[in-house]
């Protein structure tokens, strides 16, 4: 009897540990979005949405030009990226083994791991010095370049899970390999690749290193590609490091929004790729 | 129990020719002395025989026996496998599937495939049926396209069932449809040959009973060949069954010949059930 009443403490003390540990875990989480609600709410408004900023000394204004850089940043990113990354990712599932799949997989991983301050440093080695202007291009590269190994990696992996039957099934067909990767296997695992890419979305949107001498920052609204940019990250740099109340307010709404967005773009992947499961039964 | 012997080595084939009631016709599928490698291990051992036009042939066997290796040469489909290879010939309609040049392609057109697992695609069940015609370019237009589609659905007795949600996910529907539906969209780009792997083996008795009706009725019009690992379903629905056994042909005759009075012994022990 004592040997068993000596197993359910130890068994109610472990328990309680995991769920102190689960605690201090989501303790940052909850400060963080606390704070970045609580600050951020504040200085929200439409007007954050639809007005440029004020110059120095007026209050109110907006983030208009960074929110449009943000966009056309990563859209750059994305049209860069997705190409890229999901052929190789291809690549890398159909000719698994080869000694080019490996060197991939291994440069893309390692790619994965380089501080983002470094692919900034890259990207303007190759697309802002040779030009001598900073750029919306430079600043899409940088991003670009951070989203392909994420890609290519969801990419190959969601292409390993698809069953071999129905490669078999279309190559029984009379289908050609290409055709049945690209009729077949590649919309099968589509929905888990579009998560992935909203996923990689979500984390170069909230990229600032890589971006400071890149797109720079531009206190104008600007799609020209070929001139600095503003965007969010560095938007919200500048407001935070200012000696303004104003725009440390305008900082912490900029930080709620971009929290927002990288929520939204998670739930709106579980809903669909959940929906889509269901549709497939 | 005492491994069972093999009396000798060359096979009890008598050749059964040509089916019962059919004029005397050229062998489709005409194997000659085909052995098939796993790396180094030899998975098929100089298999010789003949299959013919609309009739029923059944392979058994127990597992590992090859049949399947085999039914898989027949469109080589092991050819994706990497590290195998193929000795002898296998003739179809006279000319040999491994000869060089053979375009791959073309042949598995010539022979469907109906695997153990139903392998419908993640696609609606009209996409499904019109897989093989859109790969293949076999429609010239929408409503020839549709046309197919229903025709095969129907030839597959499964027209009924989903004909008011064919844009519907294939994977909605049941075990027996879907591979009900595999057997549409292989006979949607009209093959001369249908080899089926074990196509009932994953399913309740009814959906079996239904396949194997629709095989039966299959042989007016394709030359089929089907694993079985059930004795029953070969006796049902084969005019001619081979047996197989560690990767050799042990015996190829008339079903009902195979079933009453083999001429191997160790056919005899494997069909009454006394191993296997």
């Amino acid at each position: 009897m004592t040997r068993d009443a000596g197993r359910r403490f130890v068994s109610a003390v472990f328990v309680i540990a995991c769920g102190l540990a689960v605690l201090l875990a989501l303790v940052p989480l909850a400060f963080v979005l606390f704070f970045v609600v609580s600050q951020g709410v504040q200085a929200l408004n439409i007007g954050f949405f639809t007005q440029m900023p004020r110059p120095v000394g007026e209050t109110g204004g907006g983030m208009l030009n960074a929110l449009v850089g943000t966009l056309v940043l990563t859209g750059l990113a994305a049209a860069m990226a997705i190409p890229i990354g999901v052929i190789s990712g291809v690549y890398m599932s159909e000719y698994k083994g080869t000694r080019l799949a490996t060197a991939t997989r291994f440069a893309a991983d390692t790619l994965n791991g380089v501080p983002s301050i470094v692919i900034g440093i890259f990207a303007y080695a190759v697309a802002v010095l040779p030009f001598r202007q900073f750029s919306a291009m430079a600043g899409g590269l940088a991003l670009g370049v951070m989203m392909i190994p994420i890609i290519a990696r969801t990419t190959e992996e969601l292409l390993l899970l698809v069953p071999g039957a129905l490669r078999e099934g279309a190559l029984a067909l009379g289908a050609t390999r290409a055709r049945a990767v690209f009729t077949v296997i590649l919309p099968a695992a589509l929905p888990g690749i579009i998560t992935g890419v909203v996923l990689a979305l979500a984390r170069v949107a909230g990229e600032t290193a890589p971006l400071l001498f890149t797109a720079f920052n531009n206190r104008f609204l600007s799609t020209d590609l070929r001139q600095p940019i503003a965007s969010m990250t560095v938007q919200i740099f500048t407001y935070a490091i200012s000696p303004y109340e104003d725009w440390h307010r305008q900082a912490w709404a900029g930080a709620l929004v971009l929290v927002t967005f990288v929520l939204v773009c998670s739930l709106v992947t579980r809903v669909v790729t959940a929906r889509v499961q269901r549709l497939r039964g | 129990m005492n491994p069972p012997q093999v009396s000798r080595l060359t096979p009890a084939v008598r050749d059964p020719g040509p089916g019962p009631g059919t004029p005397t016709s050229p062998p489709k599928i005409d194997v000659q002395q085909l052995s098939f490698f796993y790396g180094a291990t030899r998975a098929l051992q100089e298999i010789t025989l003949q299959i013919h036009p609309n009739v029923v042939t059944a392979f058994i066997g127990p597992s590992g026996c090859g049949k399947s290796t085999f039914l898989r040469t027949l469109n080589r489909m092991n050819d994706i496998i990497p590290g195998t290879r193929v000795d002898g010939r296998a003739l179809i309609d006279g000319e040999d599937i491994y000869a060089s040049g053979v375009d791959v392609v073309q042949l598995r057109r010539r022979v469907g495939m109906v695997f153990q697992k139903s392998n419908p695609f993640p696609k609606s069940i009209f996409e499904n049926v019109a897989y093989g015609l859109r790969i293949n370019a076999m429609a010239r237009n929408r409503s020839e396209l549709a046309g197919r589609v229903e025709e095969s659905l129907k030839q597959a007795a499964l027209w009924t069932e989903v004909k008011d949600r064919l844009h519907t996910s294939a994977l909605s529907l049941s075990g027996g449809q879907q591979q009900r539906l595999c057997i549409a969209r292989a006979l949607a780009i009209k093959p001369d040959v249908l080899l089926m792997d074990e196509p009932a083996s994953a399913l309740d008795p009814i959906a079996t009973q239904r396949i194997e009706e629709l095989v039966y009725s299959l042989k007016s019009s394709y030359t089929v060949v089907i694993v079985t690992h059930n004795m029953q379903q070969a006796a049902r629905v084969s005019d001619r069954t081979a047996f197989f056994w560690l990767g050799r042909l042990i015996e190829y005759d008339r079903t009902d010949r195979i079933f009453t009075a083999p001429a191997e012994k160790l056919t005899e022990d494997y069909v009454t059930g006394r191993f296997g």
